[in-house]
């Protein structure tokens, strides 16, 4: 028995030397061995990085706009209850927000560190919208935003909240010029080739791009929808709190008799904030519904010519057709048509996302494949930059499993929080929610379903987009070959050691900040709005003559520095 | 020699030193954090001077960055893949200090406080560090092929050049922070911070010194060894200016120092942006490393408009915030939990 422990013991020691002196051993120079990791490793890093930033940006664009628009009906009518919300929902924003810039950073330096030839290569046109969001649009959130957090009995009432409001058309101009950059990467425009590298001729094509024109709403209503969601999650929550603890009551119709707790803050008052910022959460959601699904269908018809490959590997459409798959089944994972079984499919939807009518014959992936090897070649040439995969059979088809999914996802997660949206709206149109714990817990576990639809919605566009880093331009003439295959794209002089670490060391950080920030989240909602608030429980009689300057003019008597407590 | 590129140089060098002049003094406040701050009071009063600007002050870096990559495509892929493991570190510094700023605050007791205070002390450290290392081998070479890149695996790009670098930025920080204690307190802090910077003055310069003394002794001009002593000179006016109290110029001679200091740099360096230390043939310079003309006059043109209004505006925020912070300012952490929530609360620290 003894013996058996030891020598398992030797077996998992030795695995662990294994794979420490593999790790070694890729810290070493890039050899062509493991330049062919390294694409590998640094196309994870990416995926996990990115996405887990698109975590907090949706957040911070809609909740930002969300907060701005309170705050302006606070300014315009001083109700308290808006005030209040304004504190609340803004004290999430500001715990989200920051993780947002926080890994933001790494976005901007990652390009230059794992992917210097695509650096290298779309310098040029890439890297001016990416230095203009810094130049004129992140600029101004950060500053502003610091001047409104800080500036809440430093500035006038009307400039403290026209900061607000620059800082949140800062977050949107940061939005475009990011989704200008990646839109040129889906549809390369505005450039000529010269000496094998796109040059820009065009800025006006490059930053009205019709790829990014339908982008930049199709992400904003998404943004919006993740908004929506969490006001209406963490409405609800309150809502039934006050109901479980007695607060709140309903009479004989089942309509909201709102009272009072002998507690600061949980008062009549309180009932106005939860219910709003419920009822403003779930009309966002639809509305930003109705805007994905309106953007998402122009974007699908501009996709179906920019990127016919991605919208039939979306499809699962491996012969032409018009008909749209509802199930399909068999190995969609293996890039090869041969097994993909359409088990339900509609006759003529196909067609009408692609062109709007019902009968014109979608291309599918096979008869695209062949387009494709034409067009770009059957194997990477044999140019150094390829490494290992120099030579190497191209795969055009991009990972099915993902884009198929990946696409019902967004829309099924988009569509799901809509209705859900919808329900409560009319569940609670008697001025409450049910006591029913489990409609609760569904309500707050609903905030995830917008995230999961960004999420599904970037993962699907850019999975799609591969074998190329820079998707080529079928219909555009003269500059066609503008291009680059992702296997292009990866630092030649960094090793796979190195990529392995960053990928280690930032998933890592990431994981323990998104528990931190989820229990900060946890602790912040939970102690409703007095927690961003402390100045509730010492405010005597009404709080728009406490510290904080209201429409009635600035408060009397507060020390100056109480409200730090709202930024720190 | 052509225009834009030289102008787009010359924007980058501003970029950077701007960087270098506002997040300087936030990076080494944040040092302070664990070096100078008795105790929490005194911790809230060093966060209260730079909460309101650290954050449009860390854009500097972003735009530093942002440009390079649009206007020196070149410069940026070699430098940053160049640098991989270094600047891994420094994002991963920069990542914990501004979280730490946000959430320091954000659970009521001392050992969350004091693992916060630790995130951005050497938060704080690091990038300051790393991002002199960076500069400095920018101004001194990396092994770089003919393609641009790095030769000789990940640790090939340490030099000597890489630790006075580093050093430079550290020490400069921190004693710009000193001079923005001494202008932004009051109180005993503010005295403290006064007679800190006065006895740590030579010391805290002299890696920087010896950077731009290295740099003028390779590649110096006739007016970049002007720039360099008059730097030298600004900085002694730096020392004088505290002595007799004149905190708010003291600061600005400081300014003064780092901005010839840098110009003497870039200045001696021009129009190498990246030297390889294999082969000069390979050197990345303004010519071979930069965007279209195209690309960097639309450049020119956003950012002659942008970049002034920055300035303006965040100049605006330092005039908000103008008022002088004192221990005095800060009230007592008071427990705002309402009973209904202390269940949520207890469950956990």
């Amino acid at each position: 028995m003894e013996l058996l422990v030891y020598s398992a013991r030797r077996i998992v020691l030795h695995s662990v030397e294994v794979k420490v002196l593999r790790y070694v051993e890729m810290l070493n120079p890039p050899t062509v061995g493991t330049a062919l990791d390294a694409l590998e490793i640094a196309r994870w890093q990416f995926g996990i990085t990115t996405v887990y930033h698109f975590m907090m940006v949706p957040l911070t664009i809609g909740l930002g706009l969300v907060v701005a628009v309170i705050q302006t009906a606070w300014h315009r009518t001083g109700n308290p209850e808006y005030l209040r919300m304004t504190k609340f929902w803004g004290k999430l924003f500001l715990i989200n927000f920051i993780m947002g810039v926080a890994t933001g950073i790494v976005q901007e330096f990652q390009f230059g560190m794992a992917w210097s030839e695509y650096s290298r290569f779309v310098g040029d046109v890439f890297g001016a919208p990416l230095a203009l969001e810094a130049l004129l649009a992140f600029f101004v959130e950060s500053t502003f935003l610091g001047l409104w957090i800080f500036g809440w009995k430093q500035l006038k009432p009307a400039v403290h909240l026209a900061c607000l409001w620059i800082a949140v058309v800062g977050s949107l101009f940061s939005a475009y010029f990011i989704i200008v950059a990646n839109s040129w990467m889906q549809h390369p425009v505005g450039v000529q080739m010269v000496n094998g590298r796109p040059v820009m001729t065009d800025a006006w094509a490059v930053f009205t791009n019709n790829t990014a024109l339908v982008a930049v709403p199709h992400t904003l209503f998404g943004a919006l929808a993740v908004a929506g969601g969490f006001l209406l999650g963490i409405a609800w929550y309150h809502l039934w709190r006050r109901r479980r603890d007695g607060v709140d009551t309903v009479d004989a119709d089942g309509k909201v008799i709102a009272g009072e707790a002998d507690i600061p803050g949980r008062d009549r008052t309180d009932h106005q904030v939860w219910i709003r910022s419920l009822r403003i959460g779930a009309v966002v959601a639809m509305i930003s519904f109705a805007g994905t699904a309106i953007t998402g269908d122009a974007q699908g018809k501009l996709m179906f010519q920019q990127q016919p490959m991605k919208m039939a590997a979306a499809e699962a459409a491996c012969h032409d057709g018009t008909g749209f798959s509802v199930l399909s089944v068999g190995n969609v994972g293996s890039q090869n048509c041969d097994d993909v079984v359409a088990v339900i499919e509609v006759p003529g939807i196909l067609s009408f996302l692609a062109k709007g009518d019902f009968n014109t014959e979608v291309k599918g992936v096979n008869s695209l494949q062949a387009q494709y090897k034409a067009d770009y070649g059957t194997k990477l040439p044999d140019n150094p930059i390829y490494g290992d995969r120099a030579g190497q059979e191209i795969q055009y088809v991009p990972v099915m499993e993902v884009t198929y999914w990946g696409f019902r996802m967004m829309i099924g997660f988009g569509g799901l929080a809509a209705l859900a949206a919808l329900i409560a709206l009319w569940m609670t149109r008697k001025g409450t929610v049910p006591e029913s714990r489990w409609l609760m817990r569904l309500a707050v576990f609903g905030i995830l379903a917008p995230f999961g639809a960004n999420a599904a919605g970037w993962i699907f566009t850019e999975m799609g987009r591969q074998p190329f880093v820079v998707a080529p331009n079928p219909d555009m003439n003269g500059i066609d070959q503008v291009f680059m295959f992702t296997a292009a794209a990866v630092s030649p002089g960094v090793s796979a050691g190195e990529i392995l670490t960053s990928l280690l060391v930032l998933t890592s950080v990431y994981a323990v900040l998104l528990v931190v920030e989820v229990k900060l989240l946890v602790k912040y909602i939970r102690g409703g709005v007095i927690s961003a608030m402390p100045e509730l429980v010492h405010a005597s009689v009404d709080e728009n003559e406490d510290a904080t300057p209201g429409p009635g003019g600035p408060g009397t008597g507060k020390p100056a520095d109480d409200v730090l407590a709202f930024a720190y | 020699m052509e225009l834009l590129p030289t102008i787009w140089f010359i924007a980058i060098a501003v970029l950077w030193t701007g960087y270098l002049f506002l997040e300087g003094f936030d990076l080494g406040v944040g040092m302070l954090m664990k070096l100078f701050a008795r105790n929490n009071t005194e911790r809230r009063v060093l966060l209260n001077t730079i909460g309101p600007v650290w954050d449009g002050n860390e854009v500097w870096l972003l735009t530093a960055a942002g440009a390079t990559f649009a206007a020196f495509p070149l410069w940026y892929a070699s430098l940053f893949s160049g640098l991989y493991l270094p600047l891994l570190l420094v994002l991963v510094a920069l990542i914990f200090r501004a979280v730490a700023f946000e959430y320091r605050g954000k659970v009521d007791t001392e050992s969350w406080r004091a693992r916060w205070d630790w995130a951005i002390a050497l938060g704080s450290l690091v990038a300051a560090f790393g991002v002199g290392a960076a500069l400095a081998l920018t101004t001194t070479g990396l092994p770089l092929n003919a393609n641009g890149d790095r030769e000789g695996g990940p640790f090939s790009w340490f030099s000597g050049y890489a630790v006075v670098g580093g050093l430079a930025v550290a020490g400069f920080s921190l004693l710009h922070a000193l001079a923005f204690l001494a202008l932004k307190t009051d109180g005993d802090i503010r005295h403290r911070a006064r007679r800190w910077f006065v006895r740590l003055l030579p010391l805290l310069l002299l890696p920087m010194a010896g950077w731009a003394l290295s740099i003028q002794l390779l590649d110096g001009k006739p007016w970049t060894w002007a720039l360099a002593a008059l730097a030298v000179l600004a900085a002694s006016a730096a020392w004088m200016l505290a002595r007799q109290g004149a905190e708010g110029r003291a600061f600005m001679a400081l300014g003064g120092f780092l901005l010839l200091g840098s110009a003497s740099i870039f200045g001696a360096v021009f129009p190498v942006v990246l030297p390889s230390t294999l082969n000069p043939a390979f050197d990345l310079t303004i010519s071979n490393a930069s965007s279209s003309d195209y690309t960097l006059g639309l450049m020119s043109i956003v950012a002659a408009v942008g970049l002034p209004l920055v300035i303006a505006y965040q100049a605006w925020t330092y005039w908000v915030f103008r008022r002088r912070v004192s221990a005095s300012h800060i009230p007592e952490a008071h427990s705002f939990l309402p009973a209904v929530a202390a269940k949520a609360f207890t469950t956990k620290g």
